[in-house]
């Protein structure tokens, strides 16, 4: 335990260390504003649906992009050969890694409070939907950290990390809109599969313990198959 | 302390490693050499448990490392092959990092590191950032980390690589000086090097063990091929004296060879007479041996009128029993 906390700081240090968390929450910030500002006014509702609905694809390509270093990198220039040989296990590893992407998402979740506050200086906000929006995104950026996670151990290159988890995410994110092509029998085991009607449930304010356990189960598959590659490649 | 036991490594089809026997004491250091491609590093990142055998275990201190990889990660400070460090932290923070990670806490960090940067060199890196670190300092930072809980076992990939002479000698030094108390492995390609600093070597060729001896026998077994180098002319300036000198020098002594060599001048004649290294009585101590060789040449060219130009002993190294050891890479 105490383990993963040491490699879950560093890694979160790390993150502020380079410019490109700077960069993420910068692209984050000025998409999700334009995207939702930009139409807000002409609904004339003081709620917050639009940005969380639409929030599913656009962590569909952030979130890899804050994940594809955690592995990518320490494979390509050796420290992870030093990881290793510390006295640290994969779990130590897989789970550290994960918490301090997860955290990150979630700073850059926080300059994003400020909407609901605004907001409601114009109209009255129901608190529901919006307590349970963060907490389904929370959830949702967990999710996809632990698929870029498991894409970024799969190769030494971040850029290729970055493209399989986005595919990863995106296809997650668009299963329940695909239906329509899949034979009827396994339509509901599709739905179930997709992020976005969890992700939209919660936001909604119901707290469903199907759905919470959706996102739970991504995390472990994701951070289970990146401890089997961790495995295989020793 | 540390017990290889026919460690194996295959990728696909390539045999890295193939079935290492060695048994390694308290307090040794050890070098561990061979050609690029031998299978050095892959043997050490089993060591370490970077690398699953294929086949084969390790076992420290009574600790198969297959079974209890973390327990046997804890005895051990490694440095990989040009410390592969994080490059966008500061030697600080990175060393801070590491001190967590090995389980020391609180003030203790601080006192370690001070320790650590005293025996490395790095009190006044350590407010830099390890990418702009040259090689030699990156290297020491790397020492650093695999010294940082004063691990019983300290292995070292090229330690001395890509440095120059005087951070070779700065490196070389550190590791003599906690060698005195540990026990060291490292793997080198520089022979020099191994033989100023272990105590004993292992030389690997293709994944095999070559040569497993001390150094110091190691020695002696290169200078039994130490060879004497003779050149010498006559009066009248022409090389037709040569069979002559043939018949002199095979009357010294019964178990020599001589090869008659290219004359580096014109008007000479020159010979290389090597002691015969396949015979025992010869092998053990061949100073003497070479001496007593030199002064009956020595008087029997006395007795002619020839003169001689050069004469000098040819000591076989290290050197060239590595390049016997591993010919055909």
């Amino acid at each position: 335990m105490k383990q993963i906390i040491n490699i879950a700081a560093k890694e979160f240090k790390d993150y502020f260390i380079s410019p490109i968390a700077y960069i993420v929450i910068s692209i984050f910030l000025v998409v999700t504003g334009w995207f939702f500002f930009s139409t807000f006014f002409l609904f004339d509702t003081a709620d917050m649906r639009n940005f969380f609905s639409m929030l599913p694809i656009i962590f569909s390509f952030v979130i890899p992009a804050v994940t594809m270093r955690l592995f990518s990198e320490e494979m390509n220039i050796g420290s992870y050969e030093i990881l290793l040989t510390m006295p640290v296990s994969f779990t130590d590893i897989a789970v550290g890694k994960f918490l301090a992407a997860t955290l990150f998402s979630a700073c850059m979740l926080l300059p994003t409070l400020s909407y609901p506050i605004f907001i409601s200086f114009i109209g009255e906000v129901d608190p529901g939907p919006v307590i349970g929006g963060y907490i389904g995104s929370i959830l949702l950026s967990g999710a996809f950290c632990a698929v870029g996670i498991f894409a970024s151990s799969l190769t030494r290159n971040q850029i290729v990390a970055f493209i399989i988890g986005s595919a990863i995410c995106f296809t997650l994110t668009i299963l329940d809109q695909l239906l329509f092509f899949v034979p009827s029998s396994i339509t509901e085991i599709m739905a179930f599969l997709g992020a976005n009607a969890h992700f939209q449930s919660i936001s909604k304010g119901i707290i469903d313990s199907r759905d919470i356990l959706y996102f739970l189960s991504v995390i472990f598959i994701g951070l289970f198959g990146t401890y089997i590659v961790m495995q295989e490649r020793n | 302390m540390i017990e290889v036991k026919n460690l194996t490594k295959y990728y696909n089809n390539f045999c890295a490693v193939d079935g290492i026997n060695l048994e390694i004491k308290k307090g040794e250091i050890l070098g561990l050499l061979g050609p690029n491609g031998a299978g050095k590093t892959t043997t050490l990142r089993m060591l370490t448990g970077f690398f699953k055998p294929t086949a084969g275990d390790v076992m420290v201190k009574g600790i198969s490392i297959s079974d209890n990889t973390l327990g046997v990660k804890e005895l051990m400070g490694y440095l990989p092959e040009s410390a592969p460090l994080y490059h966008n932290m500061l030697v600080y923070d990175y060393l801070c990092y590491v001190a967590k990670i090995r389980g020391i806490t609180g003030d203790k960090i601080d006192l370690r590191l001070k320790a650590l940067s005293e025996l490395c060199g790095l009190s006044n890196i350590m407010h830099q950032s390890i990418n702009e670190l040259s090689k030699g300092l990156k290297q020491r930072v790397g020492l650093a980390h695999a010294m940082m809980n004063d691990p019983e076992i300290l292995i070292l990939d090229e330690p001395t690589s890509g440095l120059d002479p005087n951070q070779i000698a700065e490196i070389r030094e550190i590791i003599k000086r906690i060698g005195k108390e540990k026990t060291i492995i490292f793997s080198t390609h520089i022979l020099s090097e191994a033989e100023a600093t272990c105590d004993r070597i292992v030389i690997i060729n293709k994944g095999k063990i070559v040569a497993d001896d001390s150094t110091q026998k190691l020695k002696n077994r290169a200078a039994s091929g130490d060879s004497l180098f003779l050149s010498l002319y006559n009066l009248n300036g022409d090389n037709s004296f040569a069979d002559e000198v043939l018949k002199v020098l095979k009357n010294v002594g019964s178990n020599i060879e001589i090869v008659k060599k290219e004359p580096l001048e014109k008007g000479l004649v020159s010979f290389e007479i090597h002691t015969n290294s396949h015979d025992s009585k010869y092998s053990g101590d061949s100073g003497s041996f070479i001496k007593d060789l030199r002064r009956e040449i020595y008087l029997k060219i006395k007795e002619t009128d020839w003169i001689i130009a050069e004469f000098k002993r040819e000591s076989k190294t290290l050197e060239s029993i590595f390049h016997e050891l591993t010919k055909g890479n």
